[in-house]
């Protein structure tokens, strides 16, 4: 049951409180427990068909023919859609916010990335005829190298998985192949610790398995606009997504959402409305777009597999004086949302522990794999798995209690941050000492008296030396274009690789001043005003 | 192509509709009945969200080929309300938050009647049996057991 | 084109019907065939299905008990005399698929399913096949061998031995989901003792090979020994030897040959 520890920064609010640590009912209970609750596929509508996608059976091909010759022929079939038929066939869920590259069609045309990539689709009037009319499509593959491993990936002579990013990193601000931490000088530190330990962590792809799998209706709605019910857990972002890919206001579209049969971020990639509403405009019916069980386990996407190295120098009494973190987040084939997971893991670093010397690099690598996106604390989770593997395995080495070890080391209110943020609410040291007391684990008095708001600051809040770092920083590749790009094409279609920088790149963007001021800077956002 | 005609009972009310061949329980219930209280959620018999009582035995309706229930007596939670008021396995449901995303429900309250409805004082090991064809994903199974428990009127044993 | 559904009121007229069309399929408890409808599997066109009532026979009075085709894992579980396959039966889906999947639906089940089956081929099954020229026992390893060729034979029923104690016969599935999940391997040992020594002594394994398999050099290590630590060590050591296990979301081939032979050793040990 939850207990509220109210002993705990008691000054710091008002412990009036009226609905936390209290039950109080869902609002959605009642439909839940009648079976009520109506969710995307709970709407029949008149005349609806079923579409269906042929996914490709290859990581990495060339798509040297698609023959529909006989699909066209099969009972039942209204329409097939191809890639020339999406109007805007290439897209990056963040380009909303004006983040990353164009880099994904919805319907493969020249190639195909990943195993199970939508070549195309066909509309039918059951479901059966369009798992016919699919079984009688034939695809010409010209199979191509593949890439699985995201260090093998960013190797030099690797495949080129996606165009849009020829050297198989997520670019950030038009240079930077990866995200990057200096803080302090690690190496120097590393160099006069009494330990240093380096370790390597992997973790694998994790599917959401939702029980309610993905899926859309669209329907033509009288006035020219469409109703779209959507398992969407991300509503306004999927009717701009979609008004984006299929070149049309945003208006055109009445997204009905809400309930969603278990998301934890699968659902957020806005895979089947597009297709679902391309299809209802080219029919002028009402089509239903749901993935199969198999479809959703396999080709929906999955959190990302992320391969993280920690080298960390430790003094003999405990303290960690240096961390350093190199961390690669498998993307699959497209974009998605890693690069964003990439910069929230950099943002993380080193994890919640005041550390004087901490560097970062962590990169957003594309790989023949399924697209990876968000799932529940992307981009930290994994992170903060070998990071707390590896306090564990720090404290034995030291000899040190791993409690005690990490109230020594973690942060305090008013230290300084990795980012040159101030840290405040910091909290840590109170959370371990009521785990240790929950687990009945000893811990000695001085770490039971230790607060995080006691000594931090001072000497701790100080932004150390940092040598500035300029080892890798390539040049901005040239705005590409591949050939299914509606978009002007530009005279050359495949620009030098590495046209020799003529003006020094951009210097990153500036971080805000250390103090807490009116700005607040993002990374992906950017600077702003608030 | 044929419809087939198809009779059988469906919350103690008959029901006739026609069938294509190879239609499956669910999208009779769903499709042609209009009882949208099962769900889909894998077609392969994993998840048990799609379930429902056939003759009082629980099935799983994406399995069942729909001409199979012919004369027999179909229930779902659509079914399980009496009259105006709540079946005391939902009221538990209800009071023991037993639904987050609330996809799984329908399937879990027929597995837990199913079970009560043959063994009204189960244990706590005969309820994590009788759901065990059941995913939440949500990850919600204790308050789920526990309000099964305290359905089955509080007379369970560990 | 949709899928045409054929009831038959006998066995003999429904395996008429499944031989002369390669796109039928016979339709069990639906665990298997309307699974693979709803996955888009265009290759079944035709439903068979017998309404005969020898499919639902159980006949467990005698030494050599025979289950028809159709019964399903919730009668065997309901049938006392059957107790040394409740903890087979029991370890198969929730109750929805118990009630549903049948002793011949089983027969067919891929990996990682197909558990009953590897109680039964310990137990030497045999497996009554009515085909177009009449009816026929195989034994079920032959059956086994030839499964992919099978889908125009309609089964009849199973016929097994019955273990002469509780503890000539075991059974254990290693899942890594509790109670229930699909099968990492599955392994049943059926151990007759005859003057304290083991006489016909059969293994049986499933997901260590395509299909249900015998761990044939683990039955000759125990055949002929009493079941002492040395002659349990010596079979786990071989359960591996003529297996060839795969990959699948549930265990790599890797972990499937490193631990067949632990949980034979626990087996054969009673050690939980």
């Amino acid at each position: 049951m939850l207990e509220l520890r109210k002993d705990i920064f008691a000054d710091e609010r008002d412990d009036n409180l009226k609905e936390i640590g209290k039950g109080t009912q869902r609002q959605d209970m009642l439909g839940h427990i009648t079976g009520t609750s109506s969710y995307f596929n709970d709407h029949k509508l008149q005349g609806m068909l079923h579409l269906k996608v042929l996914r490709s059976t290859h990581a990495h091909a060339k798509l040297r023919r698609i023959d529909t010759t006989d699909a066209e022929r099969s009972a039942g079939v209204r329409r097939i859609i191809r890639g020339a038929d999406v109007p805007r066939n290439l897209n990056t869920l963040l380009s909303l916010i004006n983040f990353g590259k164009d880099d994904e069609p919805s319907l493969a045309v020249d190639k195909v990335r990943y195993k199970g990539e939508p070549i195309l689709a066909i509309v039918a009037d059951s479901e059966r005829e369009a798992f016919e009319a699919i079984a009688k499509v034939r695809v010409d593959y010209e199979p191509l190298p593949t890439v699985f491993d995201v260090e093998d990936a960013l190797k030099l002579g690797a495949p080129v998985v996606n165009e849009t990013y020829p050297k198989n990193a997520f670019i950030y601000h038009d240079v930077y192949d990866h995200q990057r931490l200096r803080f302090g000088d690690a190496d120097a530190a590393l160099a006069t610790a009494d330990h240093v330990l380096e370790q390597r962590y992997q973790m694998s792809p994790i599917e959401h398995a939702p029980t309610e799998t993905n899926g859309a209706i669209a329907a033509p709605d009288t006035n020219g606009r469409y109703v779209v019910y959507t398992s969407t857990q991300a509503l306004f972002f999927s009717v701009d997504t979609c008004a984006k890919i299929l070149d049309v206001p945003s208006n055109t579209f009445h997204f009905i959402g809400g309930t969603v049969g278990g998301g934890f971020g699968g659902k957020v990639d806005t895979l089947t409305e597009p297709l679902a509403i391309l299809g209802a405009m080219l029919t002028g019916r009402p089509v239903r777009y749901v993935f199969g069980r198999e479809e959703e386990m396999q080709y929906g996407p999955p959190r990302g597999a992320e391969r993280i190295y920690i080298k960390d120098g430790v003094m003999r009494d405990g303290r960690i004086v240096a961390r350093k973190i190199r961390a690669y987040f498998d993307s699959g084939a497209y974009t998605r949302l890693s690069s964003y997971a990439a910069v929230k893991c950099a943002a993380h670093l080193p994890g919640p522990y005041t550390i004087p010397n901490v560097y970062g690099d962590v990169y957003c690598v594309f790989t023949n794999r399924t697209p990876a996106t968000a799932m529940r604390g992307f981009g930290v989770t994994a992170m903060d798995f070998a990071i707390e593997c590896q306090m564990d395995k720090l404290a034995n080495l030291v000899g040190m209690d791993p409690m005690e070890f990490r109230i020594l080391n973690a942060y305090r209110d008013g230290d300084m941050k990795a980012h040159r943020r101030e840290a405040k609410n910091t909290a840590l040291i109170e959370c371990v000492q009521v785990a240790a007391e929950k687990a009945k684990w000893p811990i000695r008095d001085e770490f039971k008296r230790a607060s995080s708001r006691k000594d931090g600051g001072g000497s701790r809040a100080v932004i150390p030396a940092t040598p500035t770092d300029s080892r890798g920083r390539p040049a901005a590749p040239a705005q590409q274009r591949t050939t299914y790009d509606r978009a002007p094409v530009t005279a050359t279609r495949e620009p030098p690789r590495e046209p020799p920088p003529s003006t020094p790149p951009p210097p990153p963007p500036r971080p805000a001043a250390p103090s807490h001021g009116a700005t607040r800077f993002s990374s992906v956002f950017g600077t702003r005003r608030r | 192509m044929s419809k087939i005609p198809l009779q059988f009972r469906h919350n103690g009310r008959d029901v006739a509709i026609f069938v294509d061949g190879g239609t499956n329980l669910l999208v009779a219930l769903r499709e042609l009945i209009g009882d949208l209280t099962p769900k889909f959620g894998c077609g392969q018999g994993g998840c048990g969200t799609c379930s429902v009582l056939i003759d009082g035995e629980l099935h799983l309706s994406c399995l069942t080929l729909a001409e199979t229930v012919a004369g027999r007596s179909v229930e779902t939670l659509d079914g399980m309300k009496q009259g105006p008021n709540l079946h005391p396995l939902q009221r538990a449901f209800a009071d023991h938050f037993a639904a987050q995303c609330g996809y799984c429900t329908p399937g879990m309250l027929m597995a837990a009647k199913a079970l009560l409805d043959r063994n009204p004082a189960p244990s706590r090991a005969d309820v994590v049996e009788a759901i065990s064809g059941n995913i939440c994903r949500c990850t919600g199974y204790e308050p789920i057991i526990n309000a099964i428990l305290a359905a089955a009127g509080g007379r369970a044993s560990a | 084109m949709a899928v045409t559904v054929k009831t038959f009121a006998s066995v003999g007229e429904a395996a008429g019907a499944l031989s002369s069309d390669r796109s039928a399929r016979y339709l069990g408890g639906g665990t298997l065939v309307m699974r693979a409808l709803n996955e888009g599997d265009v290759s079944i066109s035709t439903i068979v299905r017998a309404q005969d009532q020898a499919l639902t026979r159980i006949d467990a009075s005698g030494p050599r008990i025979t289950l028809g085709a159709g019964v399903t894992f919730a009668r065997v579980l309901a049938e006392r005399d059957l107790a040394f396959l409740h903890t087979p039966a029991q370890s198969i889906g929730g109750p929805a698929v118990r009630n549903m999947g049948t002793v011949g639906g089983n027969l067919f089940a891929p990996n990682p399913y197909g558990d009953f089956t590897v109680a039964l081929l310990a137990l030497d099954a045999t497996v009554a096949v009515q085909g177009g020229f009449g009816t026929r026992d195989i034994a079920l390893e032959e059956f086994l061998q030839s499964r992919e060729r099978q889908s125009g034979a309609l089964v009849l029923s199973v016929s097994c031995t019955r273990p002469a104690s509780a503890e000539a016969f075991r059974y254990r599935k290693i899942a890594r989901i509790k109670p229930k999940g699909g099968s990492v391997i599955t392994l049943a040992a059926h151990l007759p003792i005859s003057g304290g020594r083991i006489a016909g002594a059969r293994i049986a394994l499933g997901s260590m090979a395509p299909t249900q398999i015998r761990a044939r050099a683990a039955e000759r290590a125990l055949e002929g020994r009493s079941l002492d630590t040395a002659t349990i060590a010596a079979a786990a050591s071989a359960a591996v030897e003529g297996t060839s296990p795969s990959d699948n979301a549930l265990g790599s081939a890797w972990y499937r040959r490193e631990i067949v032979g632990v949980h034979l050793r626990r087996l054969l040990s009673g050690q939980e």
